[in-house]
């Protein structure tokens, strides 16, 4: 069928801001569709809350909405922009929800809107778990014994039926929000009662539990015309019982023979079309490991993560498709762009190996439950692809950039036989490092499968790669000298072995006991070299237009040999994680885009399978490798760029500075050293004197003693952080001496490269300045000041455009400080700097010579696109040149208001309170005439509907009660019924305040505990104590909040800004275009 | 212990050796399937073939009872890796023992993606797989020209008739190297199938009165099987229904008067989609063919395209004229490979009950 002219304006929907269970994927599915779109000539309608992704950028879509995805704001621009037909199945969960919704309500029936895609009938019997099992049952599908409850007796009587273990799937959220595995009845009415709460209709599912299966995912693809193919299977190597996002996944499957493959393969397309999905779905089943017995687990009728994962996997577009379906054509009618002789309707062979491994946040909530179960945990993922398994796992483990480079990272020698078995049965992100310590120690493979029932094949796989640490540490003069025995050679044979395998050079020299430049020039004296294969998604049989590459060890290089004029390497930013996450994508895609633009070759390096930067058509060519100096180094060997960009990669890209210049490439824009200049604090402290600008006074340490001793010097509080870190990881602030000690021991944890600082801590209003500067020239597209005052990190804090409470005495100076700082540093291309302003003086506090997280945000909101100008500035180009003003640019129309997004009901155990470490997964943006008004979008973007029941608890420290007054006064004027713990309370209703006290968690009920688990409170306003406090009745506050789903703020600044929220909650706000905001 | 192949370019591959260690000469073939290759192997269509294997990873599962035929076929079997552990509840050992058991010779460790590149830039080739280092290639590559795959029908068919009982409809089927599931899927669907070697005659065939007839799939040059095709010609002039499959396929459209040719390097794999020209509709289907049937040539009084492949236009399938009788180029038994077109044994028995 061709494509359907009646569709003229599309509606896409995205995904809103990233969290847990919904990053940066649904950016690189929205933005492929609606390129795909665009290409067909239709035009596309974007809405999505999340400032940061390249779909809500102008030439991505026609009208671009950075509005909440709510349903009073879509149906208000379905009113405005009149598409004809909405797109629901990119923007994830949250998309679809919303488009289910606008049709259950009888809306876009009424305002002549179809939904395109999938029909909301075709989404009803995927997600509504009744329908699911009927519609499964209909066609003879297994499913796991399962009944849909509503309230928790129904839950026990059914699990008494069936036995425990069950487990539990709320129905509509995100990520297995709230689910969880329950092996008696108390585990059951605690994860039920959480998960009736969080569920959308208050339904969940109680289901036989199937832990310990095989877990396979198909993602298949159908069009209008019944045609269906199978785009990739995928084998999960934890078996069932782990949220597939939290996986170690294998592409394709590597256990099941072509019977049990078939046999699922056709049940996924007897799904699909039985359901008639149009476009992209993904079918996940568990598979007995000892039979033919299945059951499928779930249905997602639209792109997902694991569609991301198998287009990047196979090289098959599964996005773009999906959108060509949607106008109409069939399978048969689409090229794959990717052979440019076949078509869609064409399933993709594999030559290689695929893993992915998430990327888990445990580094950054230490107080976390490591464990993994049902809900999913991990903030991103990797990606390594390699012609062998053991050799993809390798490559995948050192993408994760978490101080893990083999199968001896984590170190479990010191647990005793016992220990260490019961340590196997622990199901965490470190679990292949124990087995691999099991196989050191002879523990058989039968009994690792007993306790993980992970495949045999695997174990042995991992096995292999433990055999080769042993056979090099043979190599090793010391460790042959402690056991008496003379040091085997290095042979070039066993050299290359263990090159196949993906051994990185630096693990080969630990463990034979040479350098890394001697396994490196050994490596090179025998020509072990990586070699380059493409993703073709045809094994080979057709030749393929698109360089799409892989490394591997022992075969023939196949990347294109090119030699343009000018040939420019863009180093990705790696694993999406809290502190570094979709903007730094954006900024490297956009980089690639001028370059390309001004006839350059682009080439990007980068691991992460959700991201932009890694479809197969952004840059001329693209390498999905781990981003260490030795995967880069052999880029560059085939490659000869004419230079690298790091300042779009974030740190990822920055720590590779110094390698790229040892291997001669030229680092193009800011230079090395001024980047070292801004790190380094003594050279950094002789710029800020030179210039004359002030900052907290400070020093910096590498031991504890030295820190304290600074400490008591410059006088507490202070603030400790180690040096070429990003999103403030292991930043504190500190009170006592204790406090030092208990966050240097955590810092120290892993060696430092670089030294500690710790400074004065000021309390002020935070200031931050992104800026382009062309080597001489500064443009500063606007000013952002934080709601939070210092010691919430920036990207927690609510970030408002323009600063509205700074004078222009202190913005003058900003621009003059900044202006002083690009020149000292001698940027060329983008500098962020933060400020603080204390009593309208200006300190610094921080200067990042390179693209930071405010980079999208402030583009879109100002209309000028600084990475575009950044990367023209390091092409040569000056600001002048290309017609803009230095200094200041004038202010735009609107305020827009960027809002951190937590993903705190995640992670059980984690500290919520924010502070000097960034928390936040992701953010949205609220853009309004009024501050109120955008304040209020930027709430409703983060996902607080308020008000429900008008009833509040506060319990707020001492120093903060002051305050607490003022804020409870005008929470009481919007009607609230405040309740408070006994001083709050005192102190609250002395100050005239009608506030109710409540117990304190440790005295009799009613406490707090109960009310909070009442279900009737809208908000608790908990500022806690300093230090981490996790035996506190506060922390326990908060996590009972935040674990049953009410809205929970540890700042007077956020509590502020929510009261000016709500106070003008009745004012009309119209949805902003930003596609017409103006480019000055 | 080193092992080379050496193609008829010049081209040598230094690997390992597994399975056999004689040295044999084939024309080598390559096979897109991610899984599979016990069928793959147990394949009578790859007799007088060495079968490369582009996923890389094999053995993964080990030897089960998934067996095409009663033996592995192929001349020689070449790969990148073979999985020195095998795991699947129903394995029964390895396939490195498969194959030294079955005395075939292969090499692992060798960069299939390339030699698969070569092949698809040059076309099929015969080549060589041998452990001798000193091998002389002024000697070896005038031998390799010289092999032919020649008449592998002949070797392949069954001796003897035998029979699946079934209380449905009676199916003569015509074994020119048959995989068990095309049997099976007729047995399944309640056929009773008598299966005959490929050298029985037509009258014999239609002596026993039989519903339908099935032409199975099998190896080599369809032109090298001589006195099969005008048998086949008699069943074609017979009114008894008839499916056929592969090379069956390709021996009725010799039979009656359309032409075939040797493709460049053929169809083997799991992937290739088939367009059913009838509804528009496009299945995926498991493949194993060098040779097509020549659609230029085609009377369209005599038979008519019924299906075509997606990617490169050739011809699927062909519907006869004022016939009962439809062929198909690819495997709707799959095995390995998708299901998607095993309805087409249905048609056929809906064919055989008008």
């Amino acid at each position: 069928m061709p494509r359907n002219h009646d569709i003229k304006k599309v509606l896409v929907i995205g995904s809103g801001p990233i969290v847990i269970g919904q990053a940066a994927e649904f950016d690189y599915a929205g933005t492929q569709a609606c390129r795909s779109l665009k290409e067909e000539g239709v035009e596309v309608c974007l809405v999505n809350s999340n400032p940061a992704t390249i779909m809500t950028d102008k030439q991505i879509a026609d009208q671009v909405y950075i509005e909440p995805l709510t349903l009073e704001v879509l149906k208000e621009i379905i009113l405005k922009e009149k598409p004809d037909s909405i797109l629901p199945t990119l923007g994830g969960q949250a998309g679809l929800n919303l488009g289910m919704e606008l049709a259950e309500s009888g809306f876009l029936e009424e305002a002549g809107v179809k939904l395109i895609g999938t029909t909301a009938e075709t989404i009803f019997k995927a997600e509504d778990r009744q329908a699911f099992k009927d519609t499964m049952e209909k066609i003879g599908e297994p499913i796991a014994a399962s009944q849909v409850v509503n309230n928790i007796e129904d839950g026990i009587k059914f699990t008494n039926t069936i036995g425990y273990p069950v487990v539990l799937r709320p129905a509509f959220t995100l990520g297995g929000s709230g689910g969880g595995i329950a092996h008696n009845e108390q585990e059951l009415i605690e994860i039920l009662s959480n998960g009736l709460r969080l569920s959308r209709v208050g339904e969940v599912l109680v289901e036989r539990c199937i832990a310990g299966w095989k877990e396979i995912e198909y993602e298949v693809m159908r069009d209008a015309n019944g045609n269906c193919i199978t785009v990739c299977n995928m084998e999960n190597i934890d078996p069932v019982g782990v949220h597939t996002g939290d996986s170690i996944v294998v592409a394709p499957s590597q256990t099941l023979g072509d019977k049990e493959y078939q046999m699922l393969r056709s049940s996924a397309l007897n799904i699909i079309n039985e359901l008639e999905i149009t476009g992209g779905c993904n079918v996940q089943y568990a598979l007995h490991p000892e039979s033919f017995e299945y059951c499928v687990i779930e249905v997602n009728p639209r792109v997902s993560r694991s569609s991301a994962l198998a287009s990047k996997a196979t090289g098959y577009p599964i996005a773009k498709v999906t959108a060509k379906i949607a106008l109409g054509y069939t399978l048969d009618e689409i090229k794959n762009a990717i052979t440019q002789k076949t078509y869609a309707s064409f399933e993709p062979m594999l030559d290689y190996c695929v893993v992915k491994i998430p990327r888990l946040p445990f580094d950054k909530f230490l107080t976390a439950k490591r464990t993994l179960t049902t809900q999913m945990k991990a903030t991103g993922e990797v990606m390594s692809i390699c012609d062998n398994f053991e050799g993809a796992l390798m490559k995948a483990i050192r993408s994760l950039e978490q101080h893990v480079d083999c199968l001896q990272s984590y170190d479990f020698s010191e647990l005793s036989n016992e220990e260490l078995l019961k340590q196997l049965a622990v199901v965490d992100d470190r679990r292949i490092w124990v087995i691999a310590e099991a196989l050191r120690r002879g523990v058989s493979y039968d009994k690792i499968h007993e306790i993980t029932m992970i495949d045999h094949w695997f174990i042995d796989k991992l096995a292999i790669l433990v055999e080769m640490e042993k056979t090099l540490m043979l190599c090793n003069p010391a460790v042959a000298k402690a056991t008496g025995t003379h040091a085997r050679e290095l042979t070039a044979e066993l050299l290359a072995e263990a090159k196949r395998i993906e051994y990185p050079d630096s693990v080969i020299a630990r463990l034979v006991g040479k350098t890394e430049e001697e396994i490196r020039d050994q490596r090179y004296a025998n020509n072990i070299v990586a070699a380059y294969k493409m993703v073709d998604t045809c094994a080979a049989e057709f030749a393929a237009e698109t360089p799409y590459y892989y490394s591997v060890y022992g075969s023939e290089n196949e990347a294109a040999e090119t030699k343009p004029e000018k040939k420019v390497l863009v180093l990705g930013s790696g694993p999406i994680r809290i502190g570094q996450g979709i903007e730094f994508d954006f900024c490297s895609v956009h980089c690639t885009w001028a370059f390309a633009k001004e006839g350059w070759e682009t080439i990007i390096v980068n691991n992460n399978p959700e991201t932009v930067s890694t479809d197969f058509d952004i840059a001329d060519k693209l390498y999905f490798e781990p981003l260490t100096a030795e995967d880069v180094e052999s880029i560059v060997n085939i490659e000869k760029p004419d230079g690298a960009v790091v300042q779009f990669g974030g740190q990822t890209a920055i720590k590779l500075t110094e390698a790229l210049m040892k291997m001669g490439v030229p680092i193009l824009g800011t230079k090395a050293e001024d980047v070292d200049a801004a790190e380094d604090r003594e050279l950094f402290d002789k710029i800020l004197e030179e210039t004359g600008i002030p900052r907290a006074s400070g020093g910096t340490v590498f031991t504890a003693e030295e820190a304290k001793e600074v400490a008591n010097r410059i006088g507490y509080p202070v603030l400790v952080r180690p040096s070429y870190v990003l999103g403030g990881q292991g930043m504190q602030i500190a009170f006592n001496d204790d406090e030092i000690d208990e966050f240097m021991a955590i810092i120290n944890t892993y060696a430092q490269d670089h030294p500690i600082l710790v400074d004065k801590y000021l309390q002020g209003k935070e200031i931050e300045v992104d800026a382009v500067c062309d080597g001489e020239d500064i443009l500063i597209p606007g000013i952002m000041e934080h709601i939070e005052r210092t010691g919430v990190h920036s990207g927690d804090s609510i970030s408002v455009y323009p600063a509205p409470t700074i004078s222009d005495h202190a913005r003058d100076t900003l621009v003059e400080y900044t202006k002083r700082l690009a020149r000292a540093l001698h940027v060329v291309g983008l500098i962020n700097i933060q400020f603080i302003d204390m009593d309208d003086e200006i300190y610094v506090i921080e200067v990042n010579p390179r693209s930071s997280r405010t980079v999208p945000y402030i583009s879109k909101v100002t209309g000028i696109p600084i990475v575009d100008l950044a990367a023209k500035c390091i092409m040569g180009h000056t600001l002048k040149g290309m017609g803009y003003t230095p200094g200041l640019a004038p202010t735009a129309d609107y305020i827009a208001i960027k809002m951190p997004v937590f993903s705190f009901e995640k992670l059980r155990g984690a500290e919520i309170s924010l502070g000097p470490e960034m928390k936040s997964t992701g953010e949205c943006l609220g853009i309004d005439k009024t501050f109120n008004g955008a304040l209020y979008k930027a709430f409703a973007g983060a996902g607080v509907k308020l008000p429900k029941y008008k009833q509040m608890i506060m319990t707020v420290k001492d120093a903060d009660k002051p305050e607490a007054v003022g804020v409870a006064k005008r929470f009481e004027a919007l009607g609230y019924k405040i309740y408070a713990t006994r001083s709050t309370a005192k102190y609250l209703q002395e100050h005239g305040v009608n506030a109710l006290r409540v117990n304190k968690i440790s005295q009799e009920s009613p406490n707090v505990m109960d009310l909070i688990l009442g279900h009737k409170i809208d908000l608790v306003i908990d500022t806690p104590t300093q230090g981490r406090d996790k035996s506190r009745d506060g922390f326990l506050i908060r996590r009972n909040a935040i674990e049953t789903g009410v809205y929970c703020i540890t700042a007077m600044d956020t509590a502020n800004a929510l009261a000016h929220a709500l106070e003008t909650a009745d004012a009309t706000k119209e949805p902003v275009d930003i596609a017409t905001v103006k480019n000055i | 212990m080193k092992a080379y192949l050496i193609l008829e370019d010049g081209t040598v591959f230094t690997g390992k050796g597994i399975g056999s260690d004689k040295e044999v000469i084939s024309e080598i073939v390559f096979n897109t399937s991610m899984t599979g290759y016990l069928e793959v192997l147990t394949d009578p269509s790859y007799a007088g073939q060495a079968v490369v294997m582009t996923y890389p990873l094999i053995g993964n599962y080990g030897i089960t009872p998934d067996m095409e035929s009663l033996k592995p076929w192929p001349d020689g079997y070449i790969v990148r890796e073979l999985s020195r552990n095998y795991s699947n509840f129903r394995a029964t050992g390895s396939i490195q023992d498969f194959l030294t058991e079955h005395d075939i010779p292969g090499i692992c460790g060798i960069d299939t993606r390339a030699l698969t590149k070569i092949l698809r830039e040059k076309g099929t080739m015969n080549g060589m797989i041998t452990r001798n280092e000193n091998y002389n290639l002024d000697e070896i590559l005038p031998k390799l020209h010289a092999y032919t795959t020649g008449n592998v029908v002949d070797k392949v068919t069954c001796e003897e008739p035998s029979v699946l009982k079934g209380n449905g409809k009676k199916v003569a089927l015509l074994d020119f190297g048959a995989k068990n599931n095309i049997a099976k899927s007729l047995n399944e669907r309640g056929c009773e199938v008598t299966i005959y070697p490929a050298r029985t005659s037509a009258e014999e065939i239609l002596a026993t009165n039989p519903d339908g007839i099935m032409l199975s799939n099998g190896p080599g040059d369809p032109k090298d099987c001589g006195s099969i095709i005008d048998e086949v010609k008699k069943l074609y002039d017979s009114d008894v229904p008839i499916f056929a499959i592969c090379l069956g396929h390709q021996l009725m459209a010799l039979a009656t008067g359309a032409d075939t040719h040797k493709m460049k390097y053929g169809h083997r794999g799991g992937n290739h989609p088939v367009k059913d020209l009838a509804t528009g509709k496009v299945y995926i289907s498991s493949q194993n063919h060098g040779y097509v049937v020549d659609t230029d040539k085609l009377d369209p009084n005599v038979a008519k395209p019924a299906f075509v492949n997606v990617n490169d236009g050739t011809n699927e399938g062909l519907s006869y004229v004022g016939k009962n009788i439809f062929t198909v180029q690819f495997h709707p038994e799959a095995c390995p490979g998708p299901q998607d077109s095993a309805y087409l044994f249905d048609r056929f028995i809906d064919m055989m009950s008008k």
